[in-house]
């Protein structure tokens, strides 16, 4: 317990001693991630999670990297009061101090575009948030069901 | 029917000198909003388009007279708004258990060109086993979708393209008359009470 106490407390300074360059990212956490199963690889996937900025300094997330996909990009499906709903990158997100962007069905989601591979109902995929001060985060995102409606039901 | 209904607007325009208020709140913010004038749906039994089902059956508006239908439009290759849908429908057609065998539940693709039969079989296959697909050729769904005022467009991307299109799901009786839509986004326990509403349309029709 004590051993690993320390390892732990090893592992954070280590984060910190590195990281100076990149205190706004670090603050970054990202909860409830989860994607929709595929059928096979010919349609664009799509991954939903909460990216909390704990810190205090505004984050830029610019862009993500997968090799579940060829073209991860963030998105934003709008509906307009005529019940229309369209679809468009979604460019770069800012994240004030404090903040939680939320990605759920019906709005911003993680497009996963040229799918490598068929995304599985019961595996995951790592995803590598990009962010504008050059912090990059890995996160581990299980896939659901097709007709999963969120991180679990 | 069409009796009941005439004397409906009458007592309706009557009232209204006293009730312009509230009819405008009604109209704007309020319950009515979701369906604008010149866009409400025709009666199924104004449509007139031909598609094939995903069992390789020929289907039209007149396949879905006898039952009240809960109707919308998507395409399988949309990876956000209709998978959502699908589940969203079938969350509510579990919650309406067996009722739900008293329904037409239909997905009609905006995208025919993709959509195959075979596609849509493949597609509604994970979801509720009452969600029938139709699909058909893009002169007929262009007409389906004019019946139902939903509109749709084809955008390209850098991946090939998508599709804009309405996404709210249309509710009909049983005789086959426009009853109201749930929007996407709107509240869950909004949605069940609607199609309930809808049904019962059909029980007071058949008395
Ligand atoms: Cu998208």
């Amino acid at each position: 317990m004590k051993q690993m106490l320390f390892s732990v407390v090893a592992g954070l300074a280590l984060s910190l001693g590195t990281s100076a360059a990149h205190a706004g990212s670090d603050a970054v956490v990202v909860e409830d991630a989860w994607a929709r199963a595929s059928i096979g690889t010919s349609r664009p996937g799509a991954a939903y999670m909460e990216i909390r900025n704990r810190g205090e300094e505004a984050v830029t997330l610019t862009g993500l990297a997968t090799d579940l996909a060829e073209m991860p990009e963030i998105h934003r499906t709008s509906t307009d009061d005529q019940g229309v709903s369209s679809m468009a990158p979604a460019g770069d997100i800012a994240i004030a101090p404090e903040a939680t962007v939320t990605l759920e069905p019906g709005g911003l989601h993680v497009m996963l575009m040229r799918l490598q591979r068929p995304m599985m109902e019961g595996e995951s995929f790592s995803l590598t948030l990009v962010f504008s001060d050059g912090g990059e985060m890995k996160v581990e995102v299980p896939i659901r069901s097709i007709s999963a409606r969120g991180p679990e039901d | 029917m069409r009796r009941r209904k005439f004397l409906g607007y009458a007592g309706a325009v009557t009232a209204a000198g006293g009730l312009t208020l509230l009819a405008g709140w009604w109209r704007v913010d309020g319950p009515g909003a979701p369906t604008p004038p010149g866009t409400r749906p025709l009666p199924l039994t104004k449509m007139e388009f031909k598609l094939t089902d995903h069992e390789g059956q020929t289907v039209g508006p007149e396949t879905l007279i006898g039952k009240p239908t809960l109707a919308f439009f998507g395409f399988t290759f949309c990876p956000d708004v209709c998978p959502t849908t699908l589940s969203d429908i079938s969350g509510w057609l579990d919650a309406l258990g067996e009722d739900a065998e008293r329904l037409n539940v239909v997905f009609i693709t905006v995208d025919p060109e993709r959509d195959t039969v075979e596609i849509m079989e493949d597609y509604v296959a994970y979801f509720h086993p009452a969600i029938r697909g139709w699909t058909g050729s893009a002169d007929q769904i262009a007409r389906a979708a004019e019946g139902f005022r939903a509109t749709y467009e084809r955008v390209p991307t850098d991946n090939g393209y998508t599709m804009n299109h309405t996404a709210s799901v249309f509710l009909f009786d049983a005789a086959g008359d426009f009853v109201s839509t749930i929007d996407y986004h709107e509240p869950r326990e909004f949605a069940v009470p609607k199609i309930r509403r809808a049904m019962k349309e059909e029980t007071t029709e058949a008395t």
